[in-house]
């Protein structure tokens, strides 16, 4: 099992360690429901160094991109990023991405840990394809990735990293050092996250990760940041309404049936998976991820059935479940099978069965949880 | 520190035994395993349940975990406080945080530790983790 650099760092804050995706990454530190509503209410630190940095340079880089990913790279501008995936030719989810971009010739595309292998066999294939005039260049084991997030995050960051950092919109970032680093990415300051709340992710080369992750918890500690694990981030990102890849989406999962057709841009040309896609947006299609609510008390969890009051074949497996610290409830996504019955109105009553007691729950649009306005 | 007032199982319950009844709750090393518990469902008193049997369940925010009785017997009583604040069971798991109090079929099994046969099996665990 791996480790990323931050692993002492992690040892010392007496975190609690799981495997994920081929990482021994930390759980949880003080315990889960203490970091979510450090998030939530002030400001939480991730270490989120096993996902995958992978940079796509050259002059092809562009068309190659538009030609794997749904969303509209060409729309994308230098210090702007966009969430998009890498789809099968059936439309369905291989993996969910963000493509930075840094310059007119040249992307980073940051990929889950699970799926980073085959995300860049299929991305040489395509290089290979073009022949010349495009670099893919694996990045991730070179590269560190800190996450802050919460309310609180802006002033944290703007301290350690430069105050141009508060000045970034939702999706931009700002790129520095990169000539002290040559072939490396330098740092990437991205107002983006996986919380549901303002904050940042730090891109930095491995070397300095160490330094950065103490500069922002002592530049935090006033503020009350807390070191996160990912045991918080899948509750906040959940109540956020955010899908989890290889969880939530998958390859029996579009984004249509995700309820992600804005990530879908019709008007570029020809990408893997538009056929199927356009076939989906045409004809409406069978599965769709649900949000939904317990009203009773007991947790639904992956693995458990959500059945639809009242709408016959209306019912599917649960993908995430997770009690919500914000809300107090269990809540959770399902994949329910809306071919017979047509896909049910937000309010709908549903239920799912936990050891033999049926839990009264309600269909919910997502996400369950929205930032209050600044 | 472990309490040697009562006895306790492999799968990190203890068990108080007063009177032919008994106190059941899970250990210390159970409560941090779990995290921070949000739901406690527990059998309705009078219920009857056999040695080994599930008898309830420890919703965590991370897992669940079912609850199986190391003896049989009846429910007298469970603990109505975990209801409205099921975070004793981390904050106290040995007082406060106890589960259901059962009215015995017949005499405790053999098989339960003593707190430091229990301690001795929590060492182990953690030098097998090393």
């Amino acid at each position: 099992m791996e480790r990323t650099v931050l692993y002492r760092r992690h040892v010392e804050s007496g975190a609690r360690f799981g495997p994920f995706a081929g990482y021994e990454m930390p759980i949880q530190y003080e315990g889960v429901l203490a970091e979510h509503r450090a998030v939530r209410e002030r400001a939480g630190m991730f270490d989120v160094s096993h996902m995958g940095e992978v940079r796509v340079r050259g002059p092809r880089a562009l068309p190659l991109l538009q030609g794997l990913t749904p969303n509209d790279v060409a729309a994308l501008k230098p210090g702007r990023a966009q969430y998009s995936a890498l789809l099968t030719e059936r439309g369905a989810f291989i993996d969910d991405l963000l493509v930075y971009c840094l310059g007119p010739e040249d992307y980073l595309l940051v990929v889950n840990a699970a799926s980073r292998v085959r995300d860049l066999a299929l991305l040489e294939a395509a290089a290979a394809a073009e022949r010349t005039g495009v670099r893919v260049d694996d990045r991730s084991d070179a590269t560190a990735l800190i996450a802050v997030q919460g309310p609180r995050s802006a002033g944290i960051v703007s301290e350690v990293v430069g105050p141009e950092a508060a000045g970034l919109r939702y999706y931009s970032f700002i790129h520095q050092d990169e000539a002290l680093h040559q072939d490396g990415l330098g740092r990437i300051v991205s107002r983006t996250g996986y919380t549901g709340e303002d904050g940042f992710e730090i891109y930095t080369s491995v070397e300095r990760a160490d330094d950065l992750w103490m500069e922002l918890l002592e530049q935090g500690r006033d503020s009350g940041l807390a070191p996160a694990g990912l045991g918080a981030r899948d509750t906040l990102r959940l109540e956020a309404g955010m899908m989890l890849c290889g969880q939530d989406i998958d390859e029996e999962t579009t984004p249509i049936e995700a309820g992600l057709s804005w990530m879908v841009k019709w008007k570029k040309g020809d990408f893997v998976g538009r056929d199927a896609l356009a076939c989906q947006r045409r004809d409406g299609c069978r599965n769709r991820l649900l949000g939904f609510e317990a009203l009773g008390r007991g947790i639904a969890r992956r693995g458990h059935r959500l059945k639809v009051s009242d709408r016959p074949g209306c019912s599917g497996p649960v993908t995430s479940g997770a009690f919500s610290p914000t809300l107090g409830r269990a809540i959770g996504i399902a994949r329910v099978d809306c071919a017979e019955s047509g896909v049910p109105e937000p309010g709908s009553a549903a239920s799912v069965e936990v050891r033999g007691r049926r839990i009264p729950c309600r269909i919910v649009k997502l996400p369950f949880y929205r930032r209050p306005k600044a | 520190m472990i309490p040697d007032d009562r006895l306790y199982t492999e799968q990190h319950e203890w068990l108080k035994l007063e009177d032919g009844e008994a106190v059941l709750g899970i250990t210390d090393f159970a409560q941090q395993e779990l995290g921070d518990v949000v739901f406690v469902d527990l059998p309705s008193p009078g219920q009857a349940f056999a040695e080994g049997f599930e008898i309830g369940a420890i919703e965590s925010v991370k897992a669940v975990a079912e609850i199986f009785t190391p003896v049989g017997g009846a429910v007298e009583a469970t603990n109505s406080q975990l209801e409205d604040a099921p975070e004793l069971v981390n904050e106290d798991p040995y007082g406060e945080g106890w589960l259901l109090r059962l009215r015995l079929d017949g005499e405790a099994p053999d098989g339960l530790m003593t707190a430091a046969e229990y301690e001795a099996l929590l060492a182990g665990a953690q030098e097998a983790a090393r």
